[in-house]
């Protein structure tokens, strides 16, 4: 077991590295230079010296190391746009923000998808069912992009139910969750739906009914631990995606959150800002997937952290 | 009238499909004595798997539903009983054994749990005495280091074992009727073997009534003490094993018979497979079911239904060949017809 | 026969020739036949081609059927609202909503169904290959087991980023957004198609092909390819949707299709700066074209799945 832990970290650890090094080639792949833009203001002299700040006059191994050095302190360097500030401050000051809210919409997610899809599918081929899996379509068809607006327009300006283009109190959290958290929520529900319906036909449902074990009590004790199964195995997409998902939100409401420094990083091709945010996401997704591995682990007794699975 | 243990009496179970309403039990009647065991044998789709989930009161509706009839248990309608009483019935006065043991077990579930489920819901017994429970269960269906295996989840249980465990279950809480669904089928030979010895031994050591569900007419001479033929969802012949097997009085039957492999045969006998397909049961025909595949069909068969003619000592069988206007079954046979 | 005079006729034996005992009593229909058969019965899926279908064709006319072009501007015509001169508005530079909106089909569809056929292309040739060479020998092995290495590393990155960083290091631009999308969008497609051939493989109606002395190249065409094929028609099904997903959500970020050319994605994006005006038909028309083909391939996806299920047939 811990043999296979440790394996497990290292091929984490390698994961990062090359997702470290691609972006790293990618970001100094692109022609041109981050000055591009101030080149024509500025002299010759002062972006010689800007270039040496940023140690871009040196070869590109060189920097490579450097920045790999750096990466091991858990310096992500410097911002080459904004000045004075580095790319971990940013982050730092970004994460609260884009934690609690993604936070939260995974947890959305995760209560409201399951709780419809169980619904549904007890319900099977009945209204509450309809009801579930037309909203599991609607999610699926309204990218958070969309809703986000309508969000603002109908429940902030039109009904003024809560607060938007600010961020502090809980309630101006409640539309960027709820904007971030539908589609999540439509997939969720899909999968639990016929994860669920596929579990209450086994075979041994029809044992703990015949041991005359009320239906509630089936449901929660042999019904859901089985069904989550093939939801938790997609709970890494759908993190993957969350994140993502929340660059629009953030911009769109106004978050000051890692995304939207993400987002800014990309229009200034700000590249120390985009190659950190990047590890950064990377990192965090790594570490979810391996958390959501172990969590599986625990649910599912045949699966036991002994060896890798097929 | 003598009180049955368990009596069905004319149940009917129809099924939906998109194809339209299929009747997979027609009427079905027959009765369990206290600690006696009783076979309903048949081949696939002939409503035998139905009729034991009738009993139980397992027909997933929709899409099944008891059209007709009545099962009474110790003097209950049982069918008729509301959801919360039969909850009280199933597991602790009935208890049932399924099929495949690879399924039938919960497999994020330890087994000792799932084995005193429905004990400790009705005897409210606490945490310890549950494990008590379970262990003294494994230990009498017969599975080594109990105390160890209570702990362990299906996964780590072999088929036989598994089955072991389907049984602790159903036995879990002293029920006095166990209806066991093809109980062996999916296991081998050798396990098969140690399987029915333990359904046997535990009959008689309990006092259990056992209403075992087969096609291996194998099975039924082993552990049954009585018999009911199924065919097409009815009943076509019941009566006690040595009565059925020495004196098969249905057609259905002797081809049942004819096509079990015999040991203690000295010649070299072919197995005669029964021709044909058991009828459509979205459309069952008019007359007998098993017309169509009768070396003795006559014109009525296809027509009318059957009567059910009494050969004492319980032995029934529901065929026109025992009618007396129906010409005689050794003068058939001398004709040549068996082997058409 | 002696004994048909003394019994009644009803007692008479049945000769077998009048006997029907295997009468076969429904027709069979071909694999094919049944799949389309039950994708027509299912009211959903065919309002969801019903869509579709409506879509690309007026993709294809609808610019046409305007005097305006996609980009004409008009000062005079700003922000003007549903009428009968412009059928879905104008925006700020006064262009026409609907030959926008209808342009902006053209490049979405464009792009989802490109992308989506290269995914399939890459994916089914390298899924095809990891799973033909799995269980080959030790070099055949190594060749599945790097192919499956480099999988598992694109498929532990969130796939919208990868696109993004694509699109910041090439030029904006279509072609662009196809290779990106198409950079790790094969991943998907490669993992099922190995997936559904190593389990194939295993199967016991193969090894009776085999067995039976077909050659590999009867196995592939009989029985890989078409147990195969269902499975890869419903994957396209949502690759399409979500390679145009990813498009708009690209240009709602600025990152995807530059203007003059316009998409629904930067549609939605140019309209989020009057979302306080109440200029509802900005945000309406591109929304709910992306919202329509979203839910379309998505219902038509499902209903093929379900159809080619042999399970669910009746």
């Amino acid at each position: 077991m811990s043999n296979y832990l440790l394996k497990r970290v290292l091929m984490m650890f390698l994961t990062l590295w090359i997702i470290v090094t691609l972006t790293f080639s990618l970001m100094h792949a692109i022609p041109g230079n981050p000055f591009a833009s101030e080149s024509d203001q500025l002299p010759e002299q002062i972006l010689a010296n800007l270039r040496a700040k940023y140690h871009l006059d040196e070869p590109l191994p060189v920097q490579y190391f450097m920045y790999l050095k750096n990466l091991v302190s858990l310096d992500l360097g410097p911002s080459i746009k904004s000045d004075s500030r580095n790319v971990n401050d940013m982050i730092a000051d970004g994460f609260s923000a884009s934690a609690w809210l993604g936070g939260q919409a995974i947890v959305v997610a995760l209560i409201f998808g399951v709780l419809f899809g169980i619904i549904a599918a007890l319900n099977r081929n009945r209204a509450l069912d309809y009801i579930a899996m037309a909203l599991a379509v609607l999610g699926v068809a309204v990218p958070s992009f969309i809703l986000a607006p309508l969000l603002i327009n109908y429940l902030a300006i039109k009904l003024p139910l809560f607060p938007v283009a600010t961020w502090g109190t809980w309630m101006h959290t409640v539309l960027p969750s709820l904007a971030l958290a539908f589609g999540p929520i439509a997939i969720i529900t899909r999968y639990m739906r016929a994860s669920m319906i596929e579990v209450m036909n086994q075979n041994y449902i029809r044992t703990a009914e015949a041991k005359g074990i009320p239906t509630v009590l089936i449901v929660i004790k042999h019904g859901i631990r089985n069904a989550i199964l093939p939801v938790v195995t997609f709970l890494g997409p759908l993190i993957a995606s969350l994140i993502t998902g929340t660059f629009v939100v953030e911009k769109i409401f106004a978050i000051p959150g890692i995304g939207k420094y993400f987002v800014d990083g990309i229009f200034n091709r700000d590249y120390p800002v985009i190659l950190g945010t990047t590890i950064f996401y990377s990192a965090i997704l790594i570490v979810t997937i391996f958390l959501i591995d172990i969590a599986y682990s625990l649910i599912d007794p045949r699966i036991r952290l002994t060896k890798k699975e097929g | 009238m003598k009180e049955h243990l368990l009596s069905i009496e004319n149940l009917k179970v129809n099924f939906k499909t998109y194809g339209g309403e299929v009747q997979a039990v027609r009427g079905v009647t027959f009765h369990v004595e206290k600690g006696e065991t009783v076979a309903i044998v048949g081949e696939s789709g002939c409503g035998k798997s139905v009729t034991a989930q009738a009993i139980m009161g397992l027909i997933p509706n929709p899409p099944g539903r008891i059209v007709d009839g009545k099962v009474v248990f110790e003097g209950t309608e049982i069918s008729k009983l509301p959801k919360k009483e039969l909850l009280g019935i199933r597991g602790t006065q009935i208890g049932m054994v399924f099929q495949d043991p690879m399924t039938a077990l919960n497999p994020t579930m330890k087994v000792g749990a799932q084995i005193v489920e429905g004990f400790v819901r009705s005897q409210k017994v606490s945490r310890e005495e549950a494990k008590k429970r379970a262990i003294e269960m494994l230990r009498l269906v017969g599975i080594p280091d109990p105390e160890q295996r209570v702990d362990q989840y299906p996964h780590q249980f072999s088929g036989g074992m598994r089955q072991r465990v389907v049984i602790a279950i159903a036995l879990a809480c002293n029920p006095k009727l166990v209806i066991a669904d093809e109980p062996t089928t999916a296991l081998d030979v050798t396990i098969q073997a140690q399987i029915l010895d333990l359904l046997k031994q535990l009959q008689e050591e309990q006092e259990l009534a056992v209403v075992i569900i087969t096609h291996d007419l194998g099975v039924v001479a082993e552990i049954a003490h009585r018999m009911v033929v199924m065919y097409a969802g009815m009943v076509v012949e019941t009566g006690t094993v040595e009565e059925v097997f020495a004196n098969p009085r249905h057609p259905y039957t002797w081809g049942l018979m004819r096509s079990l492999p015999r040991l203690d045969e000295s010649e070299k006998q072919r197995l005669v497979p029964i021709e044909g397909a058991p009828p459509d049961l979205f459309n069952p025909p008019a007359g007998c079911a098993f017309a169509a595949r009768c070396d003795f069909a006559m014109e009525i068969c296809k027509q009318q239904m059957p009567p059910t003619t009494t050969f004492g000592e319980g032995h029934e069988a529901v065929c026109w060949l025992h009618d007396e206007r129906a010409p005689r079954i050794d003068e058939l046979v001398a004709a040549g017809r068996q082997d058409s | 026969m002696e004994m048909d005079q003394r019994i009644d006729p009803l007692f008479r034996p049945l000769t077998k020739d009048n006997q029907a005992a295997q009468v076969i009593t429904r027709p069979s229909l071909s694999n094919w036949q049944q799949v389309i058969r039950k994708l027509v019965k299912n009211k959903l899926a065919m309002l969801g081609l019903f869509i579709i279908l409506f879509l690309v064709v007026m993709a294809l006319i609808g610019p046409l059927l305007v005097p305006y072009s996609h980009s004409d501007q008009s000062l005079l015509d700003r922000n003007k609202e549903i009428s009968a001169e412009h059928w879905f508005g104008t925006d700020e530079l006064g262009r026409d909503m609907f030959a926008r909106t209808w342009y902006g089909a053209r490049i979405s569809l464009t792009i989802g169904v490109v992308a989506a056929l290269i995914d399939l292309v890459i994916g089914v040739t390298v899924g095809g290959i990891a799973g033909y060479m799995a269980g080959r020998g030790k070099k055949g092995d190594r060749i599945d087991n790097l192919i499956m290495r480099v999988i598992e590393i694109l498929y532990g990155l969130p796939y919208l980023l990868v696109v993004i960083l694509l699109m910041v290091v090439m030029e904006p631009g279509i072609l662009t957004i196809i290779i990106a999308l198409s950079a790790t969008g094969w991943v998907g497609m490669a993992r099922l198609v190995r997936g559904q051939i190593l389990q194939l493989k295993n199967q016991e109606f193969i090894m009776a092909a085999q067995v039976l002395g077909a050659k590999f190249s009867r196995i592939l065409l009989k029985h890989l390819i078409p147990n195969t094929f269902g499975v890869i028609i419903v994957n396209l099904t949502f690759t399409i949707p979500s390679a145009i997903f990813a498009e708009s959500f690209l240009s709602f970020l600025g990152l995807g299709v530059q203007a003059p050319a316009a998409s629904w994605g930067t549609m939605t994006n140019d309209a989020m700066g009057v979302i306080l005006t109440g200029d509802w038909w900005r945000l309406f028309f591109p929304g709910l074209m992306i919202s329509l083909t979203m839910f379309a391939f998505n219902v038509f996806g499902d209903g093929l799945q379900d159809a080619l299920d042999p399970r669910l047939r009746d």
